[in-house]
């Protein structure tokens, strides 16, 4: 976004907020400033320079790199060889059959099973995945949604199998469901009874699950989608409370619900902006924490703590001259580590063309380490906090965001605009204009539409899935289908299917056809006789 | 033929893969360069795609894929095409494709594969220079 304006040597600047940026920022550009209430000190109310008091000097952020293995041995013998390394935070990915609840057998499937994930069809699969892990010992994340519920039973029945009590089981659930109508697409249900089945997950975990967090609002899809900035960190703060209402309306308190509640959220892309994503980040913990002590009454500390990990965003990296990549994440992990963040994982040079290899995700390891422990920049805590240029900036994505809030209200909601389409249509249009930007040369992207070579270049080492990986499923799935008994089966899934039409809390009913083996294509299959299935509205 | 017709487009999403903001931007793109673009929506199987390519009577079928499954589904679409007796339609691949399968999948028969983010003018160039009809 440059263009020659008249005078010497002066570029005009338009922010991704479409403002002019000015060349230097000083007093007059916060007048209105109160160290106290704007920014406080860390770990205090409004939290604008970091949930905790010490951060980084304290602990370093995770570094977690995310890494999906097809067959349940695979995965398992994966999760033992990080656990004999020290690691004890695992973190599963599911195939997209798995996601979108279709069997192995199914024919949609049959290109996808155990390609990005592991399949699960079966709770036999589940018991293999954590054979040998002590599931109190260790925290698991899952990158799961519209299956949440019956991925939350599968780990309770592995844990009490392991004679676990559920009150011990850590670890995270994605769970945010309406992300995937907007930009992921691994939906299955209609919203509405979607939503419902998120308050399923939240309100079971806080009675039964205390210690694993029910949701992790997510806002890098929605970006990769064609978010800009401010909207990534808007629209999942619009999300949440949609979560937050679903509980609210069983009779929880809101310092029951917000405590399990986390964000995933980006840092890069394409129309990357360094400080920007830093006070987006900054501004987005000072709205969370207003929102929650002013319009929900919150008073648990915890509550108003906006917890986030962040997502190196893949969208901003190039198949051209692909290494130029490791340079473009050093950049957005540092954006990251000086917004605060929790936790990160960070886009590999690689991924524009497949799953990461190994040697890029140990690259983007490396990049955190070298920052971490080498540069530096975790040394103080927030240490851009008082720079007139980025309070400034702050300031201003924290009006952005309110405005786009009250947009959302002013439309019906945010499930409303999904629901017809209105909030897909915006993101994919301004997609096509920022891509518009990089073709014209607007945009300047380096070795794509600037410094570009034209001979050809190397291939990269590509991570391959097993061939056999499909076929192996497949036996796994016949046997148990052979072994089990049908009639329980039939049996479990009418008493399912009855509690998913009384409106209860349908985890407690999915243990017993998971016990009897019932699929997860059968389960869902049940779900949707009941819930219906989405239909997409016309986006383009 | 070249009979002045307007290029008549089919953008499909086969398989499981709810990655569509790319198919989505090449639709407007297309549709700003005058031809008419015909959108599928996600999980479409191959013999849906290949009907509506039929019905629609298209001269280009856009196959975006994103989870890697990329040369088994231009396999089975080429087959089918084949059995459908499909010959002067243009089948173009995008999505997240190492450059190796992009080489692989020009030689079984796709006649254009344009990775994530390529340039948009590269492909309507493409489109005009390479159309069959």
């Amino acid at each position: 976004m440059e263009k020659k304006k008249e005078g010497p040597d002066v570029r005009q600047v338009i922010s991704g907020l479409g403002s002019p940026v000015k060349v230097y920022y000083s007093p007059e550009d916060l007048t209105e400033f109160g160290y106290e209430r704007d920014l406080g000190k860390p770990g205090e109310y409004p939290f604008t320079r970091g949930i905790y008091p010490t951060m980084y000097r304290s602990s370093l952020w995770t570094m977690r790199q995310y890494s999906g293995q097809a067959t349940s041995e695979s995965t398992n013998e994966r999760f033992k060889f990080l656990m004999n390394h020290g690691q004890t935070g695992l973190s599963l990915a599911f195939d997209l059959p798995s996601q979108v609840g279709l069997d192995s057998d199914d024919p949609l499937a049959e290109d996808d099973v155990g390609k990005l994930g592991v399949a699960v069809d079966t709770l036999s699969d589940f018991e293999r995945i954590f054979e040998g892990i002590p599931l109190d010992q260790v925290s698991t994340s899952f990158t799961i949604n519209a299956i949440a519920p019956i991925i939350l039973a599968m780990y309770i029945l592995v844990g009490e199998k392991q004679g676990v009590d559920q009150k011990n089981l850590r670890g995270t659930i994605q769970n945010d469901i309406l992300k995937e109508y907007i930009a992921r697409g691994t939906w299955i249900f209609p919203p509405r009874p979607s939503i419902k089945l998120v308050g399923d997950c939240v309100e079971f975990c806080i009675r039964e699950v205390p210690r694993f967090n029910a949701i992790s609002v997510s806002g890098t899809h929605i970006r990769e989608y064609g978010a800009n900035a401010v909207q990534s960190v808007a629209i999942p703060i619009s999300i949440a409370q949609v979560y937050i209402e679903e509980v609210l309306k069983r009779g929880f308190g809101i310092d029951d619900i917000a405590p399990l509640l986390s964000f995933h959220l980006p840092v890069g892309g394409r129309d990357f902006n360094f400080f920007e994503d830093i006070a987006k980040l900054r501004a987005g913990r000072r709205l969370w924490a207003k929102i929650m002590k002013e319009r929900f009454q919150a008073q648990d500390l915890r509550s108003l703590q906006f917890r986030f990990s962040t997502g190196g965003m893949g969208g901003g990296l190039t198949a051209d001259q692909p290494l130029n990549n490791i340079s473009r994440a050093t950049a957005y992990a540092l954006a990251a580590i000086f917004s605060g963040t929790r936790s990160m994982n960070l886009a590999c040079f690689d991924e524009v063309y497949a799953i990461p290899s190994d040697l890029a995700i140990r690259t983007s390891l490396r990049i955190q380490q070298i920052l971490a422990h080498e540069t530096g920049v975790s040394d103080v805590v927030d240490p851009l906090g008082g720079s007139y240029y980025l309070e400034s900036l702050t300031n201003e994505m924290e009006a952005k965001m309110i405005e786009i809030l009250e947009t959302i209200d002013r439309k019906k909601g945010i499930v409303h605009e999904i629901e017809n389409g209105e909030i897909q249509r915006e993101l994919a249009q301004q997609s096509y204009l920022l891509q518009k930007k990089i073709n014209s040369g607007e945009r300047i992207s380096v070795g794509v539409n600037r410094f570009s070579v034209k001979e050809e270049e190397r291939d990269v080492e590509i991570y391959r899935v097993d061939p056999d990986t499909h076929d192996r499923q497949l036996e796994c799935l016949r046997r148990v289908k052979e072994e089990r008994d049908g009639a329980r089966v039939i049996q479990s899934l009418k008493r399912l299917e009855l509690a998913a039409r009384t409106e209860e809390n349908i985890i407690p009913h999915l243990f017993e056809p998971l016990k009897a083996q019932a699929t997860l294509g059968e389960i869902v299959s049940t779900l949707k006789k009941v819930y219906g299935q989405y239909k997409e509205p016309k986006t383009v | 033929m070249g009979d002045g017709r307007r290029i008549r487009v089919l953008i499909s999403k086969i398989g499981l893969d709810g990655h569509d903001v790319g198919a989505k931007v090449l639709v407007q793109w297309l549709r700003d360069q005058g031809m008419e673009v015909i959108y599928t929506g996600l999980r479409q199987t191959v013999e849906q795609v290949v009907e509506a390519a039929l019905q629609e009577a298209v001269d280009i079928v856009g196959v975006s894929v994103l989870s890697g499954s990329h040369l088994p589904i231009a396999n089975r679409l080429l087959k089918r095409m084949a059995e459908r007796s499909i010959r002067d339609t243009l089948l173009l691949f995008g999505g997240t494709i190492p450059r190796e399968d992009a080489r692989a999948l020009r030689a079984i028969g796709v006649d254009g594969v344009f990775p994530s983010h390529s340039n948009l003018e590269e492909i309507s160039d493409f489109i005009r220079k390479n159309l069959k009809r």
